[in-house]
Parts: C-alpha cells; structure tokens; sequence
C-alpha cells in the first residue's frame, strides 16, 4: 500500500514534468501492487487521472502553456473514439489487454529517452512539419 | 475555429479517445507528438494543452468504464490523491533538476515495468 502512495507521487513527477496524465505508472501500480485485474487497473487509473490532468494543466496554464480553448475540444470531441476504445477493452482477453499495455509502456519509454537526447530539436521538427 | 481545424482536433481526439479507452491511460503519448507535427504547436504548448484535453477524455473513458462496473473507486484515490502532490512536485522540479536526468530515469522505471508484465 505504501508501495502504491509512492508510485502515485512518482506518476504525478512524471505528468508534471512531461506532461502525461500518468496513467502509465497508476495501471501497474494498481495491477502489480493493489492485485486489480489488467481490465480494473485501466479503469480505475482513469479515474485516478482526471485531478492530476486538472492540476498539471493549471500549472501549465500559468506558464502560457495551455490553449484551452482547442485542448478542451479536442478532449469532448474524443467521445466516438473512448466508446470504441472501452468496446475493445472489454472483448479482449486480461492477457492481450497487459501484453498491449506493456508495449505502449516500452513506446513511452522510447519517447522519454528519444526526448533527452534530442531536447532542443524542438525547431527542426516543427520546420520538418511545415 | 475553422472547419478544417475542427477536423484536425477531431481526428486527434478520436485517436486518443481509443488509446485512452483502450489502455487506461491519457493518450498524451499520442496527443503530443500530434499537435507537433499536424497542428503547428511548439513542444511547451502541445504539453499544457494535452492535460487539458485528457482531463476531458479520462473523464468520459472513467465513465464509460464506470457503466461497465470496471472502476474501483478507493484504489483509485489511493494513487490519484498522492499523484496531485506529485504533480506540483514535478513542476519545481523541473526547474531545479536537468529534465533528461529525469526523462531517461523514468524511462529505466517503464522499461523494468514492462518487463514485469511481460513476465508470465
């Protein structure tokens, strides 16, 4: 339990520094150490995001980070998308759910290290994309 | 907003929505790099609003998944009220420690993580 508190700060760390939810680090937690079911921990993490999403984006509102008007439509118009995301969810094996969640836990890894080495990159893919 | 801009964040949204609902995670991961590349974000903008957009899709995915009898209300706050002090944790630190110490640390963290749900 105190093994889960902590991985709970250490998701905030992570959503306050790169900007993720942090649901990467609560489904393990809750899966691994709480002994929930793959299906239950991706729920629950969820859950467990929405005032951490909150508090981040409050944070990054008072840095000039935040366009809120374009970061809110883009979230209602997810509906269609979080239907057939659940759907799928709830047709396929706990096996197949964790093996999917532990490959998109390697593609975050990927990012992060892809991330330090190349911080100040930031120019050229935005020239790359123009 | 114009139509084609709608269309963009639709596209996105929807693409997130699926991740999200899916894996049970924001859909930052996919959110990101998107409004990067498509949309002409910088990399500090495409971040803040990222977490406002998920804490719009975890809601509706934590509801949907709610309907389904999936969302175990107390070992979610058990992690997700810690994680709020964590948040504002993250953000001073991020001004007092180098981010690609902190980056490739998380992503030795993630890595073993992976490894331990791999494991049969």
């Amino acid at each position: 339990m105190i093994g889960a508190v902590a991985i709970g700060v250490a998701a905030g760390v992570l959503a306050g520094l790169v900007g993720v939810g942090g649901g990467i680090l609560f489904v393990p937690a809750l899966a691994l150490l709480l002994d929930l079911g793959q299906l239950e921990a991706e729920a629950t993490s969820l859950l467990a995001m929405v005032p951490v999403a909150v508090a981040g984006a409050w944070r990054q509102r008072s840095y000039g980070n935040l366009r809120l008007a374009e970061g809110l439509s883009l979230g209602a118009l997810s509906f269609a998308g979080v239907g057939l995301g659940v759907l799928i969810a709830e047709s396929v094996s706990e096996r197949a759910l964790e093996v999917g969640f532990a490959l998109v836990t390697l593609l975050v890894a990927l990012q992060l290290v892809r991330r330090a080495v190349g911080s100040g990159d930031e120019h050229d893919s935005r020239a790359a994309a123009a | 907003m114009p139509p084609r801009r709608t269309l963009q964040l639709a596209v996105v949204g929807t693409a997130a929505g699926v991740y999200s609902g899916l894996f049970g995670v924001g859909g930052g991961t996919i959110i990101v790099p998107l409004l990067v590349l498509w949309l002409g974000y910088g990399e500090r903008e495409a971040t803040g609003t990222s977490l406002a957009a998920i804490a719009v899709i975890a809601t509706l995915a934590a509801a949907a998944h709610g309907l389904e009898g999936n969302v175990r209300v107390a070992e979610g706050a058990l992690v997700g009220v810690p994680a709020v002090g964590g948040v504002l944790l993250g953000t001073w630190l991020q001004q007092r420690v180098p981010v690609r110490v902190i980056s490739l640390t998380f992503a030795v963290l993630l890595t073993a993580v992976a490894v331990a749900l791999l494991w049969p």
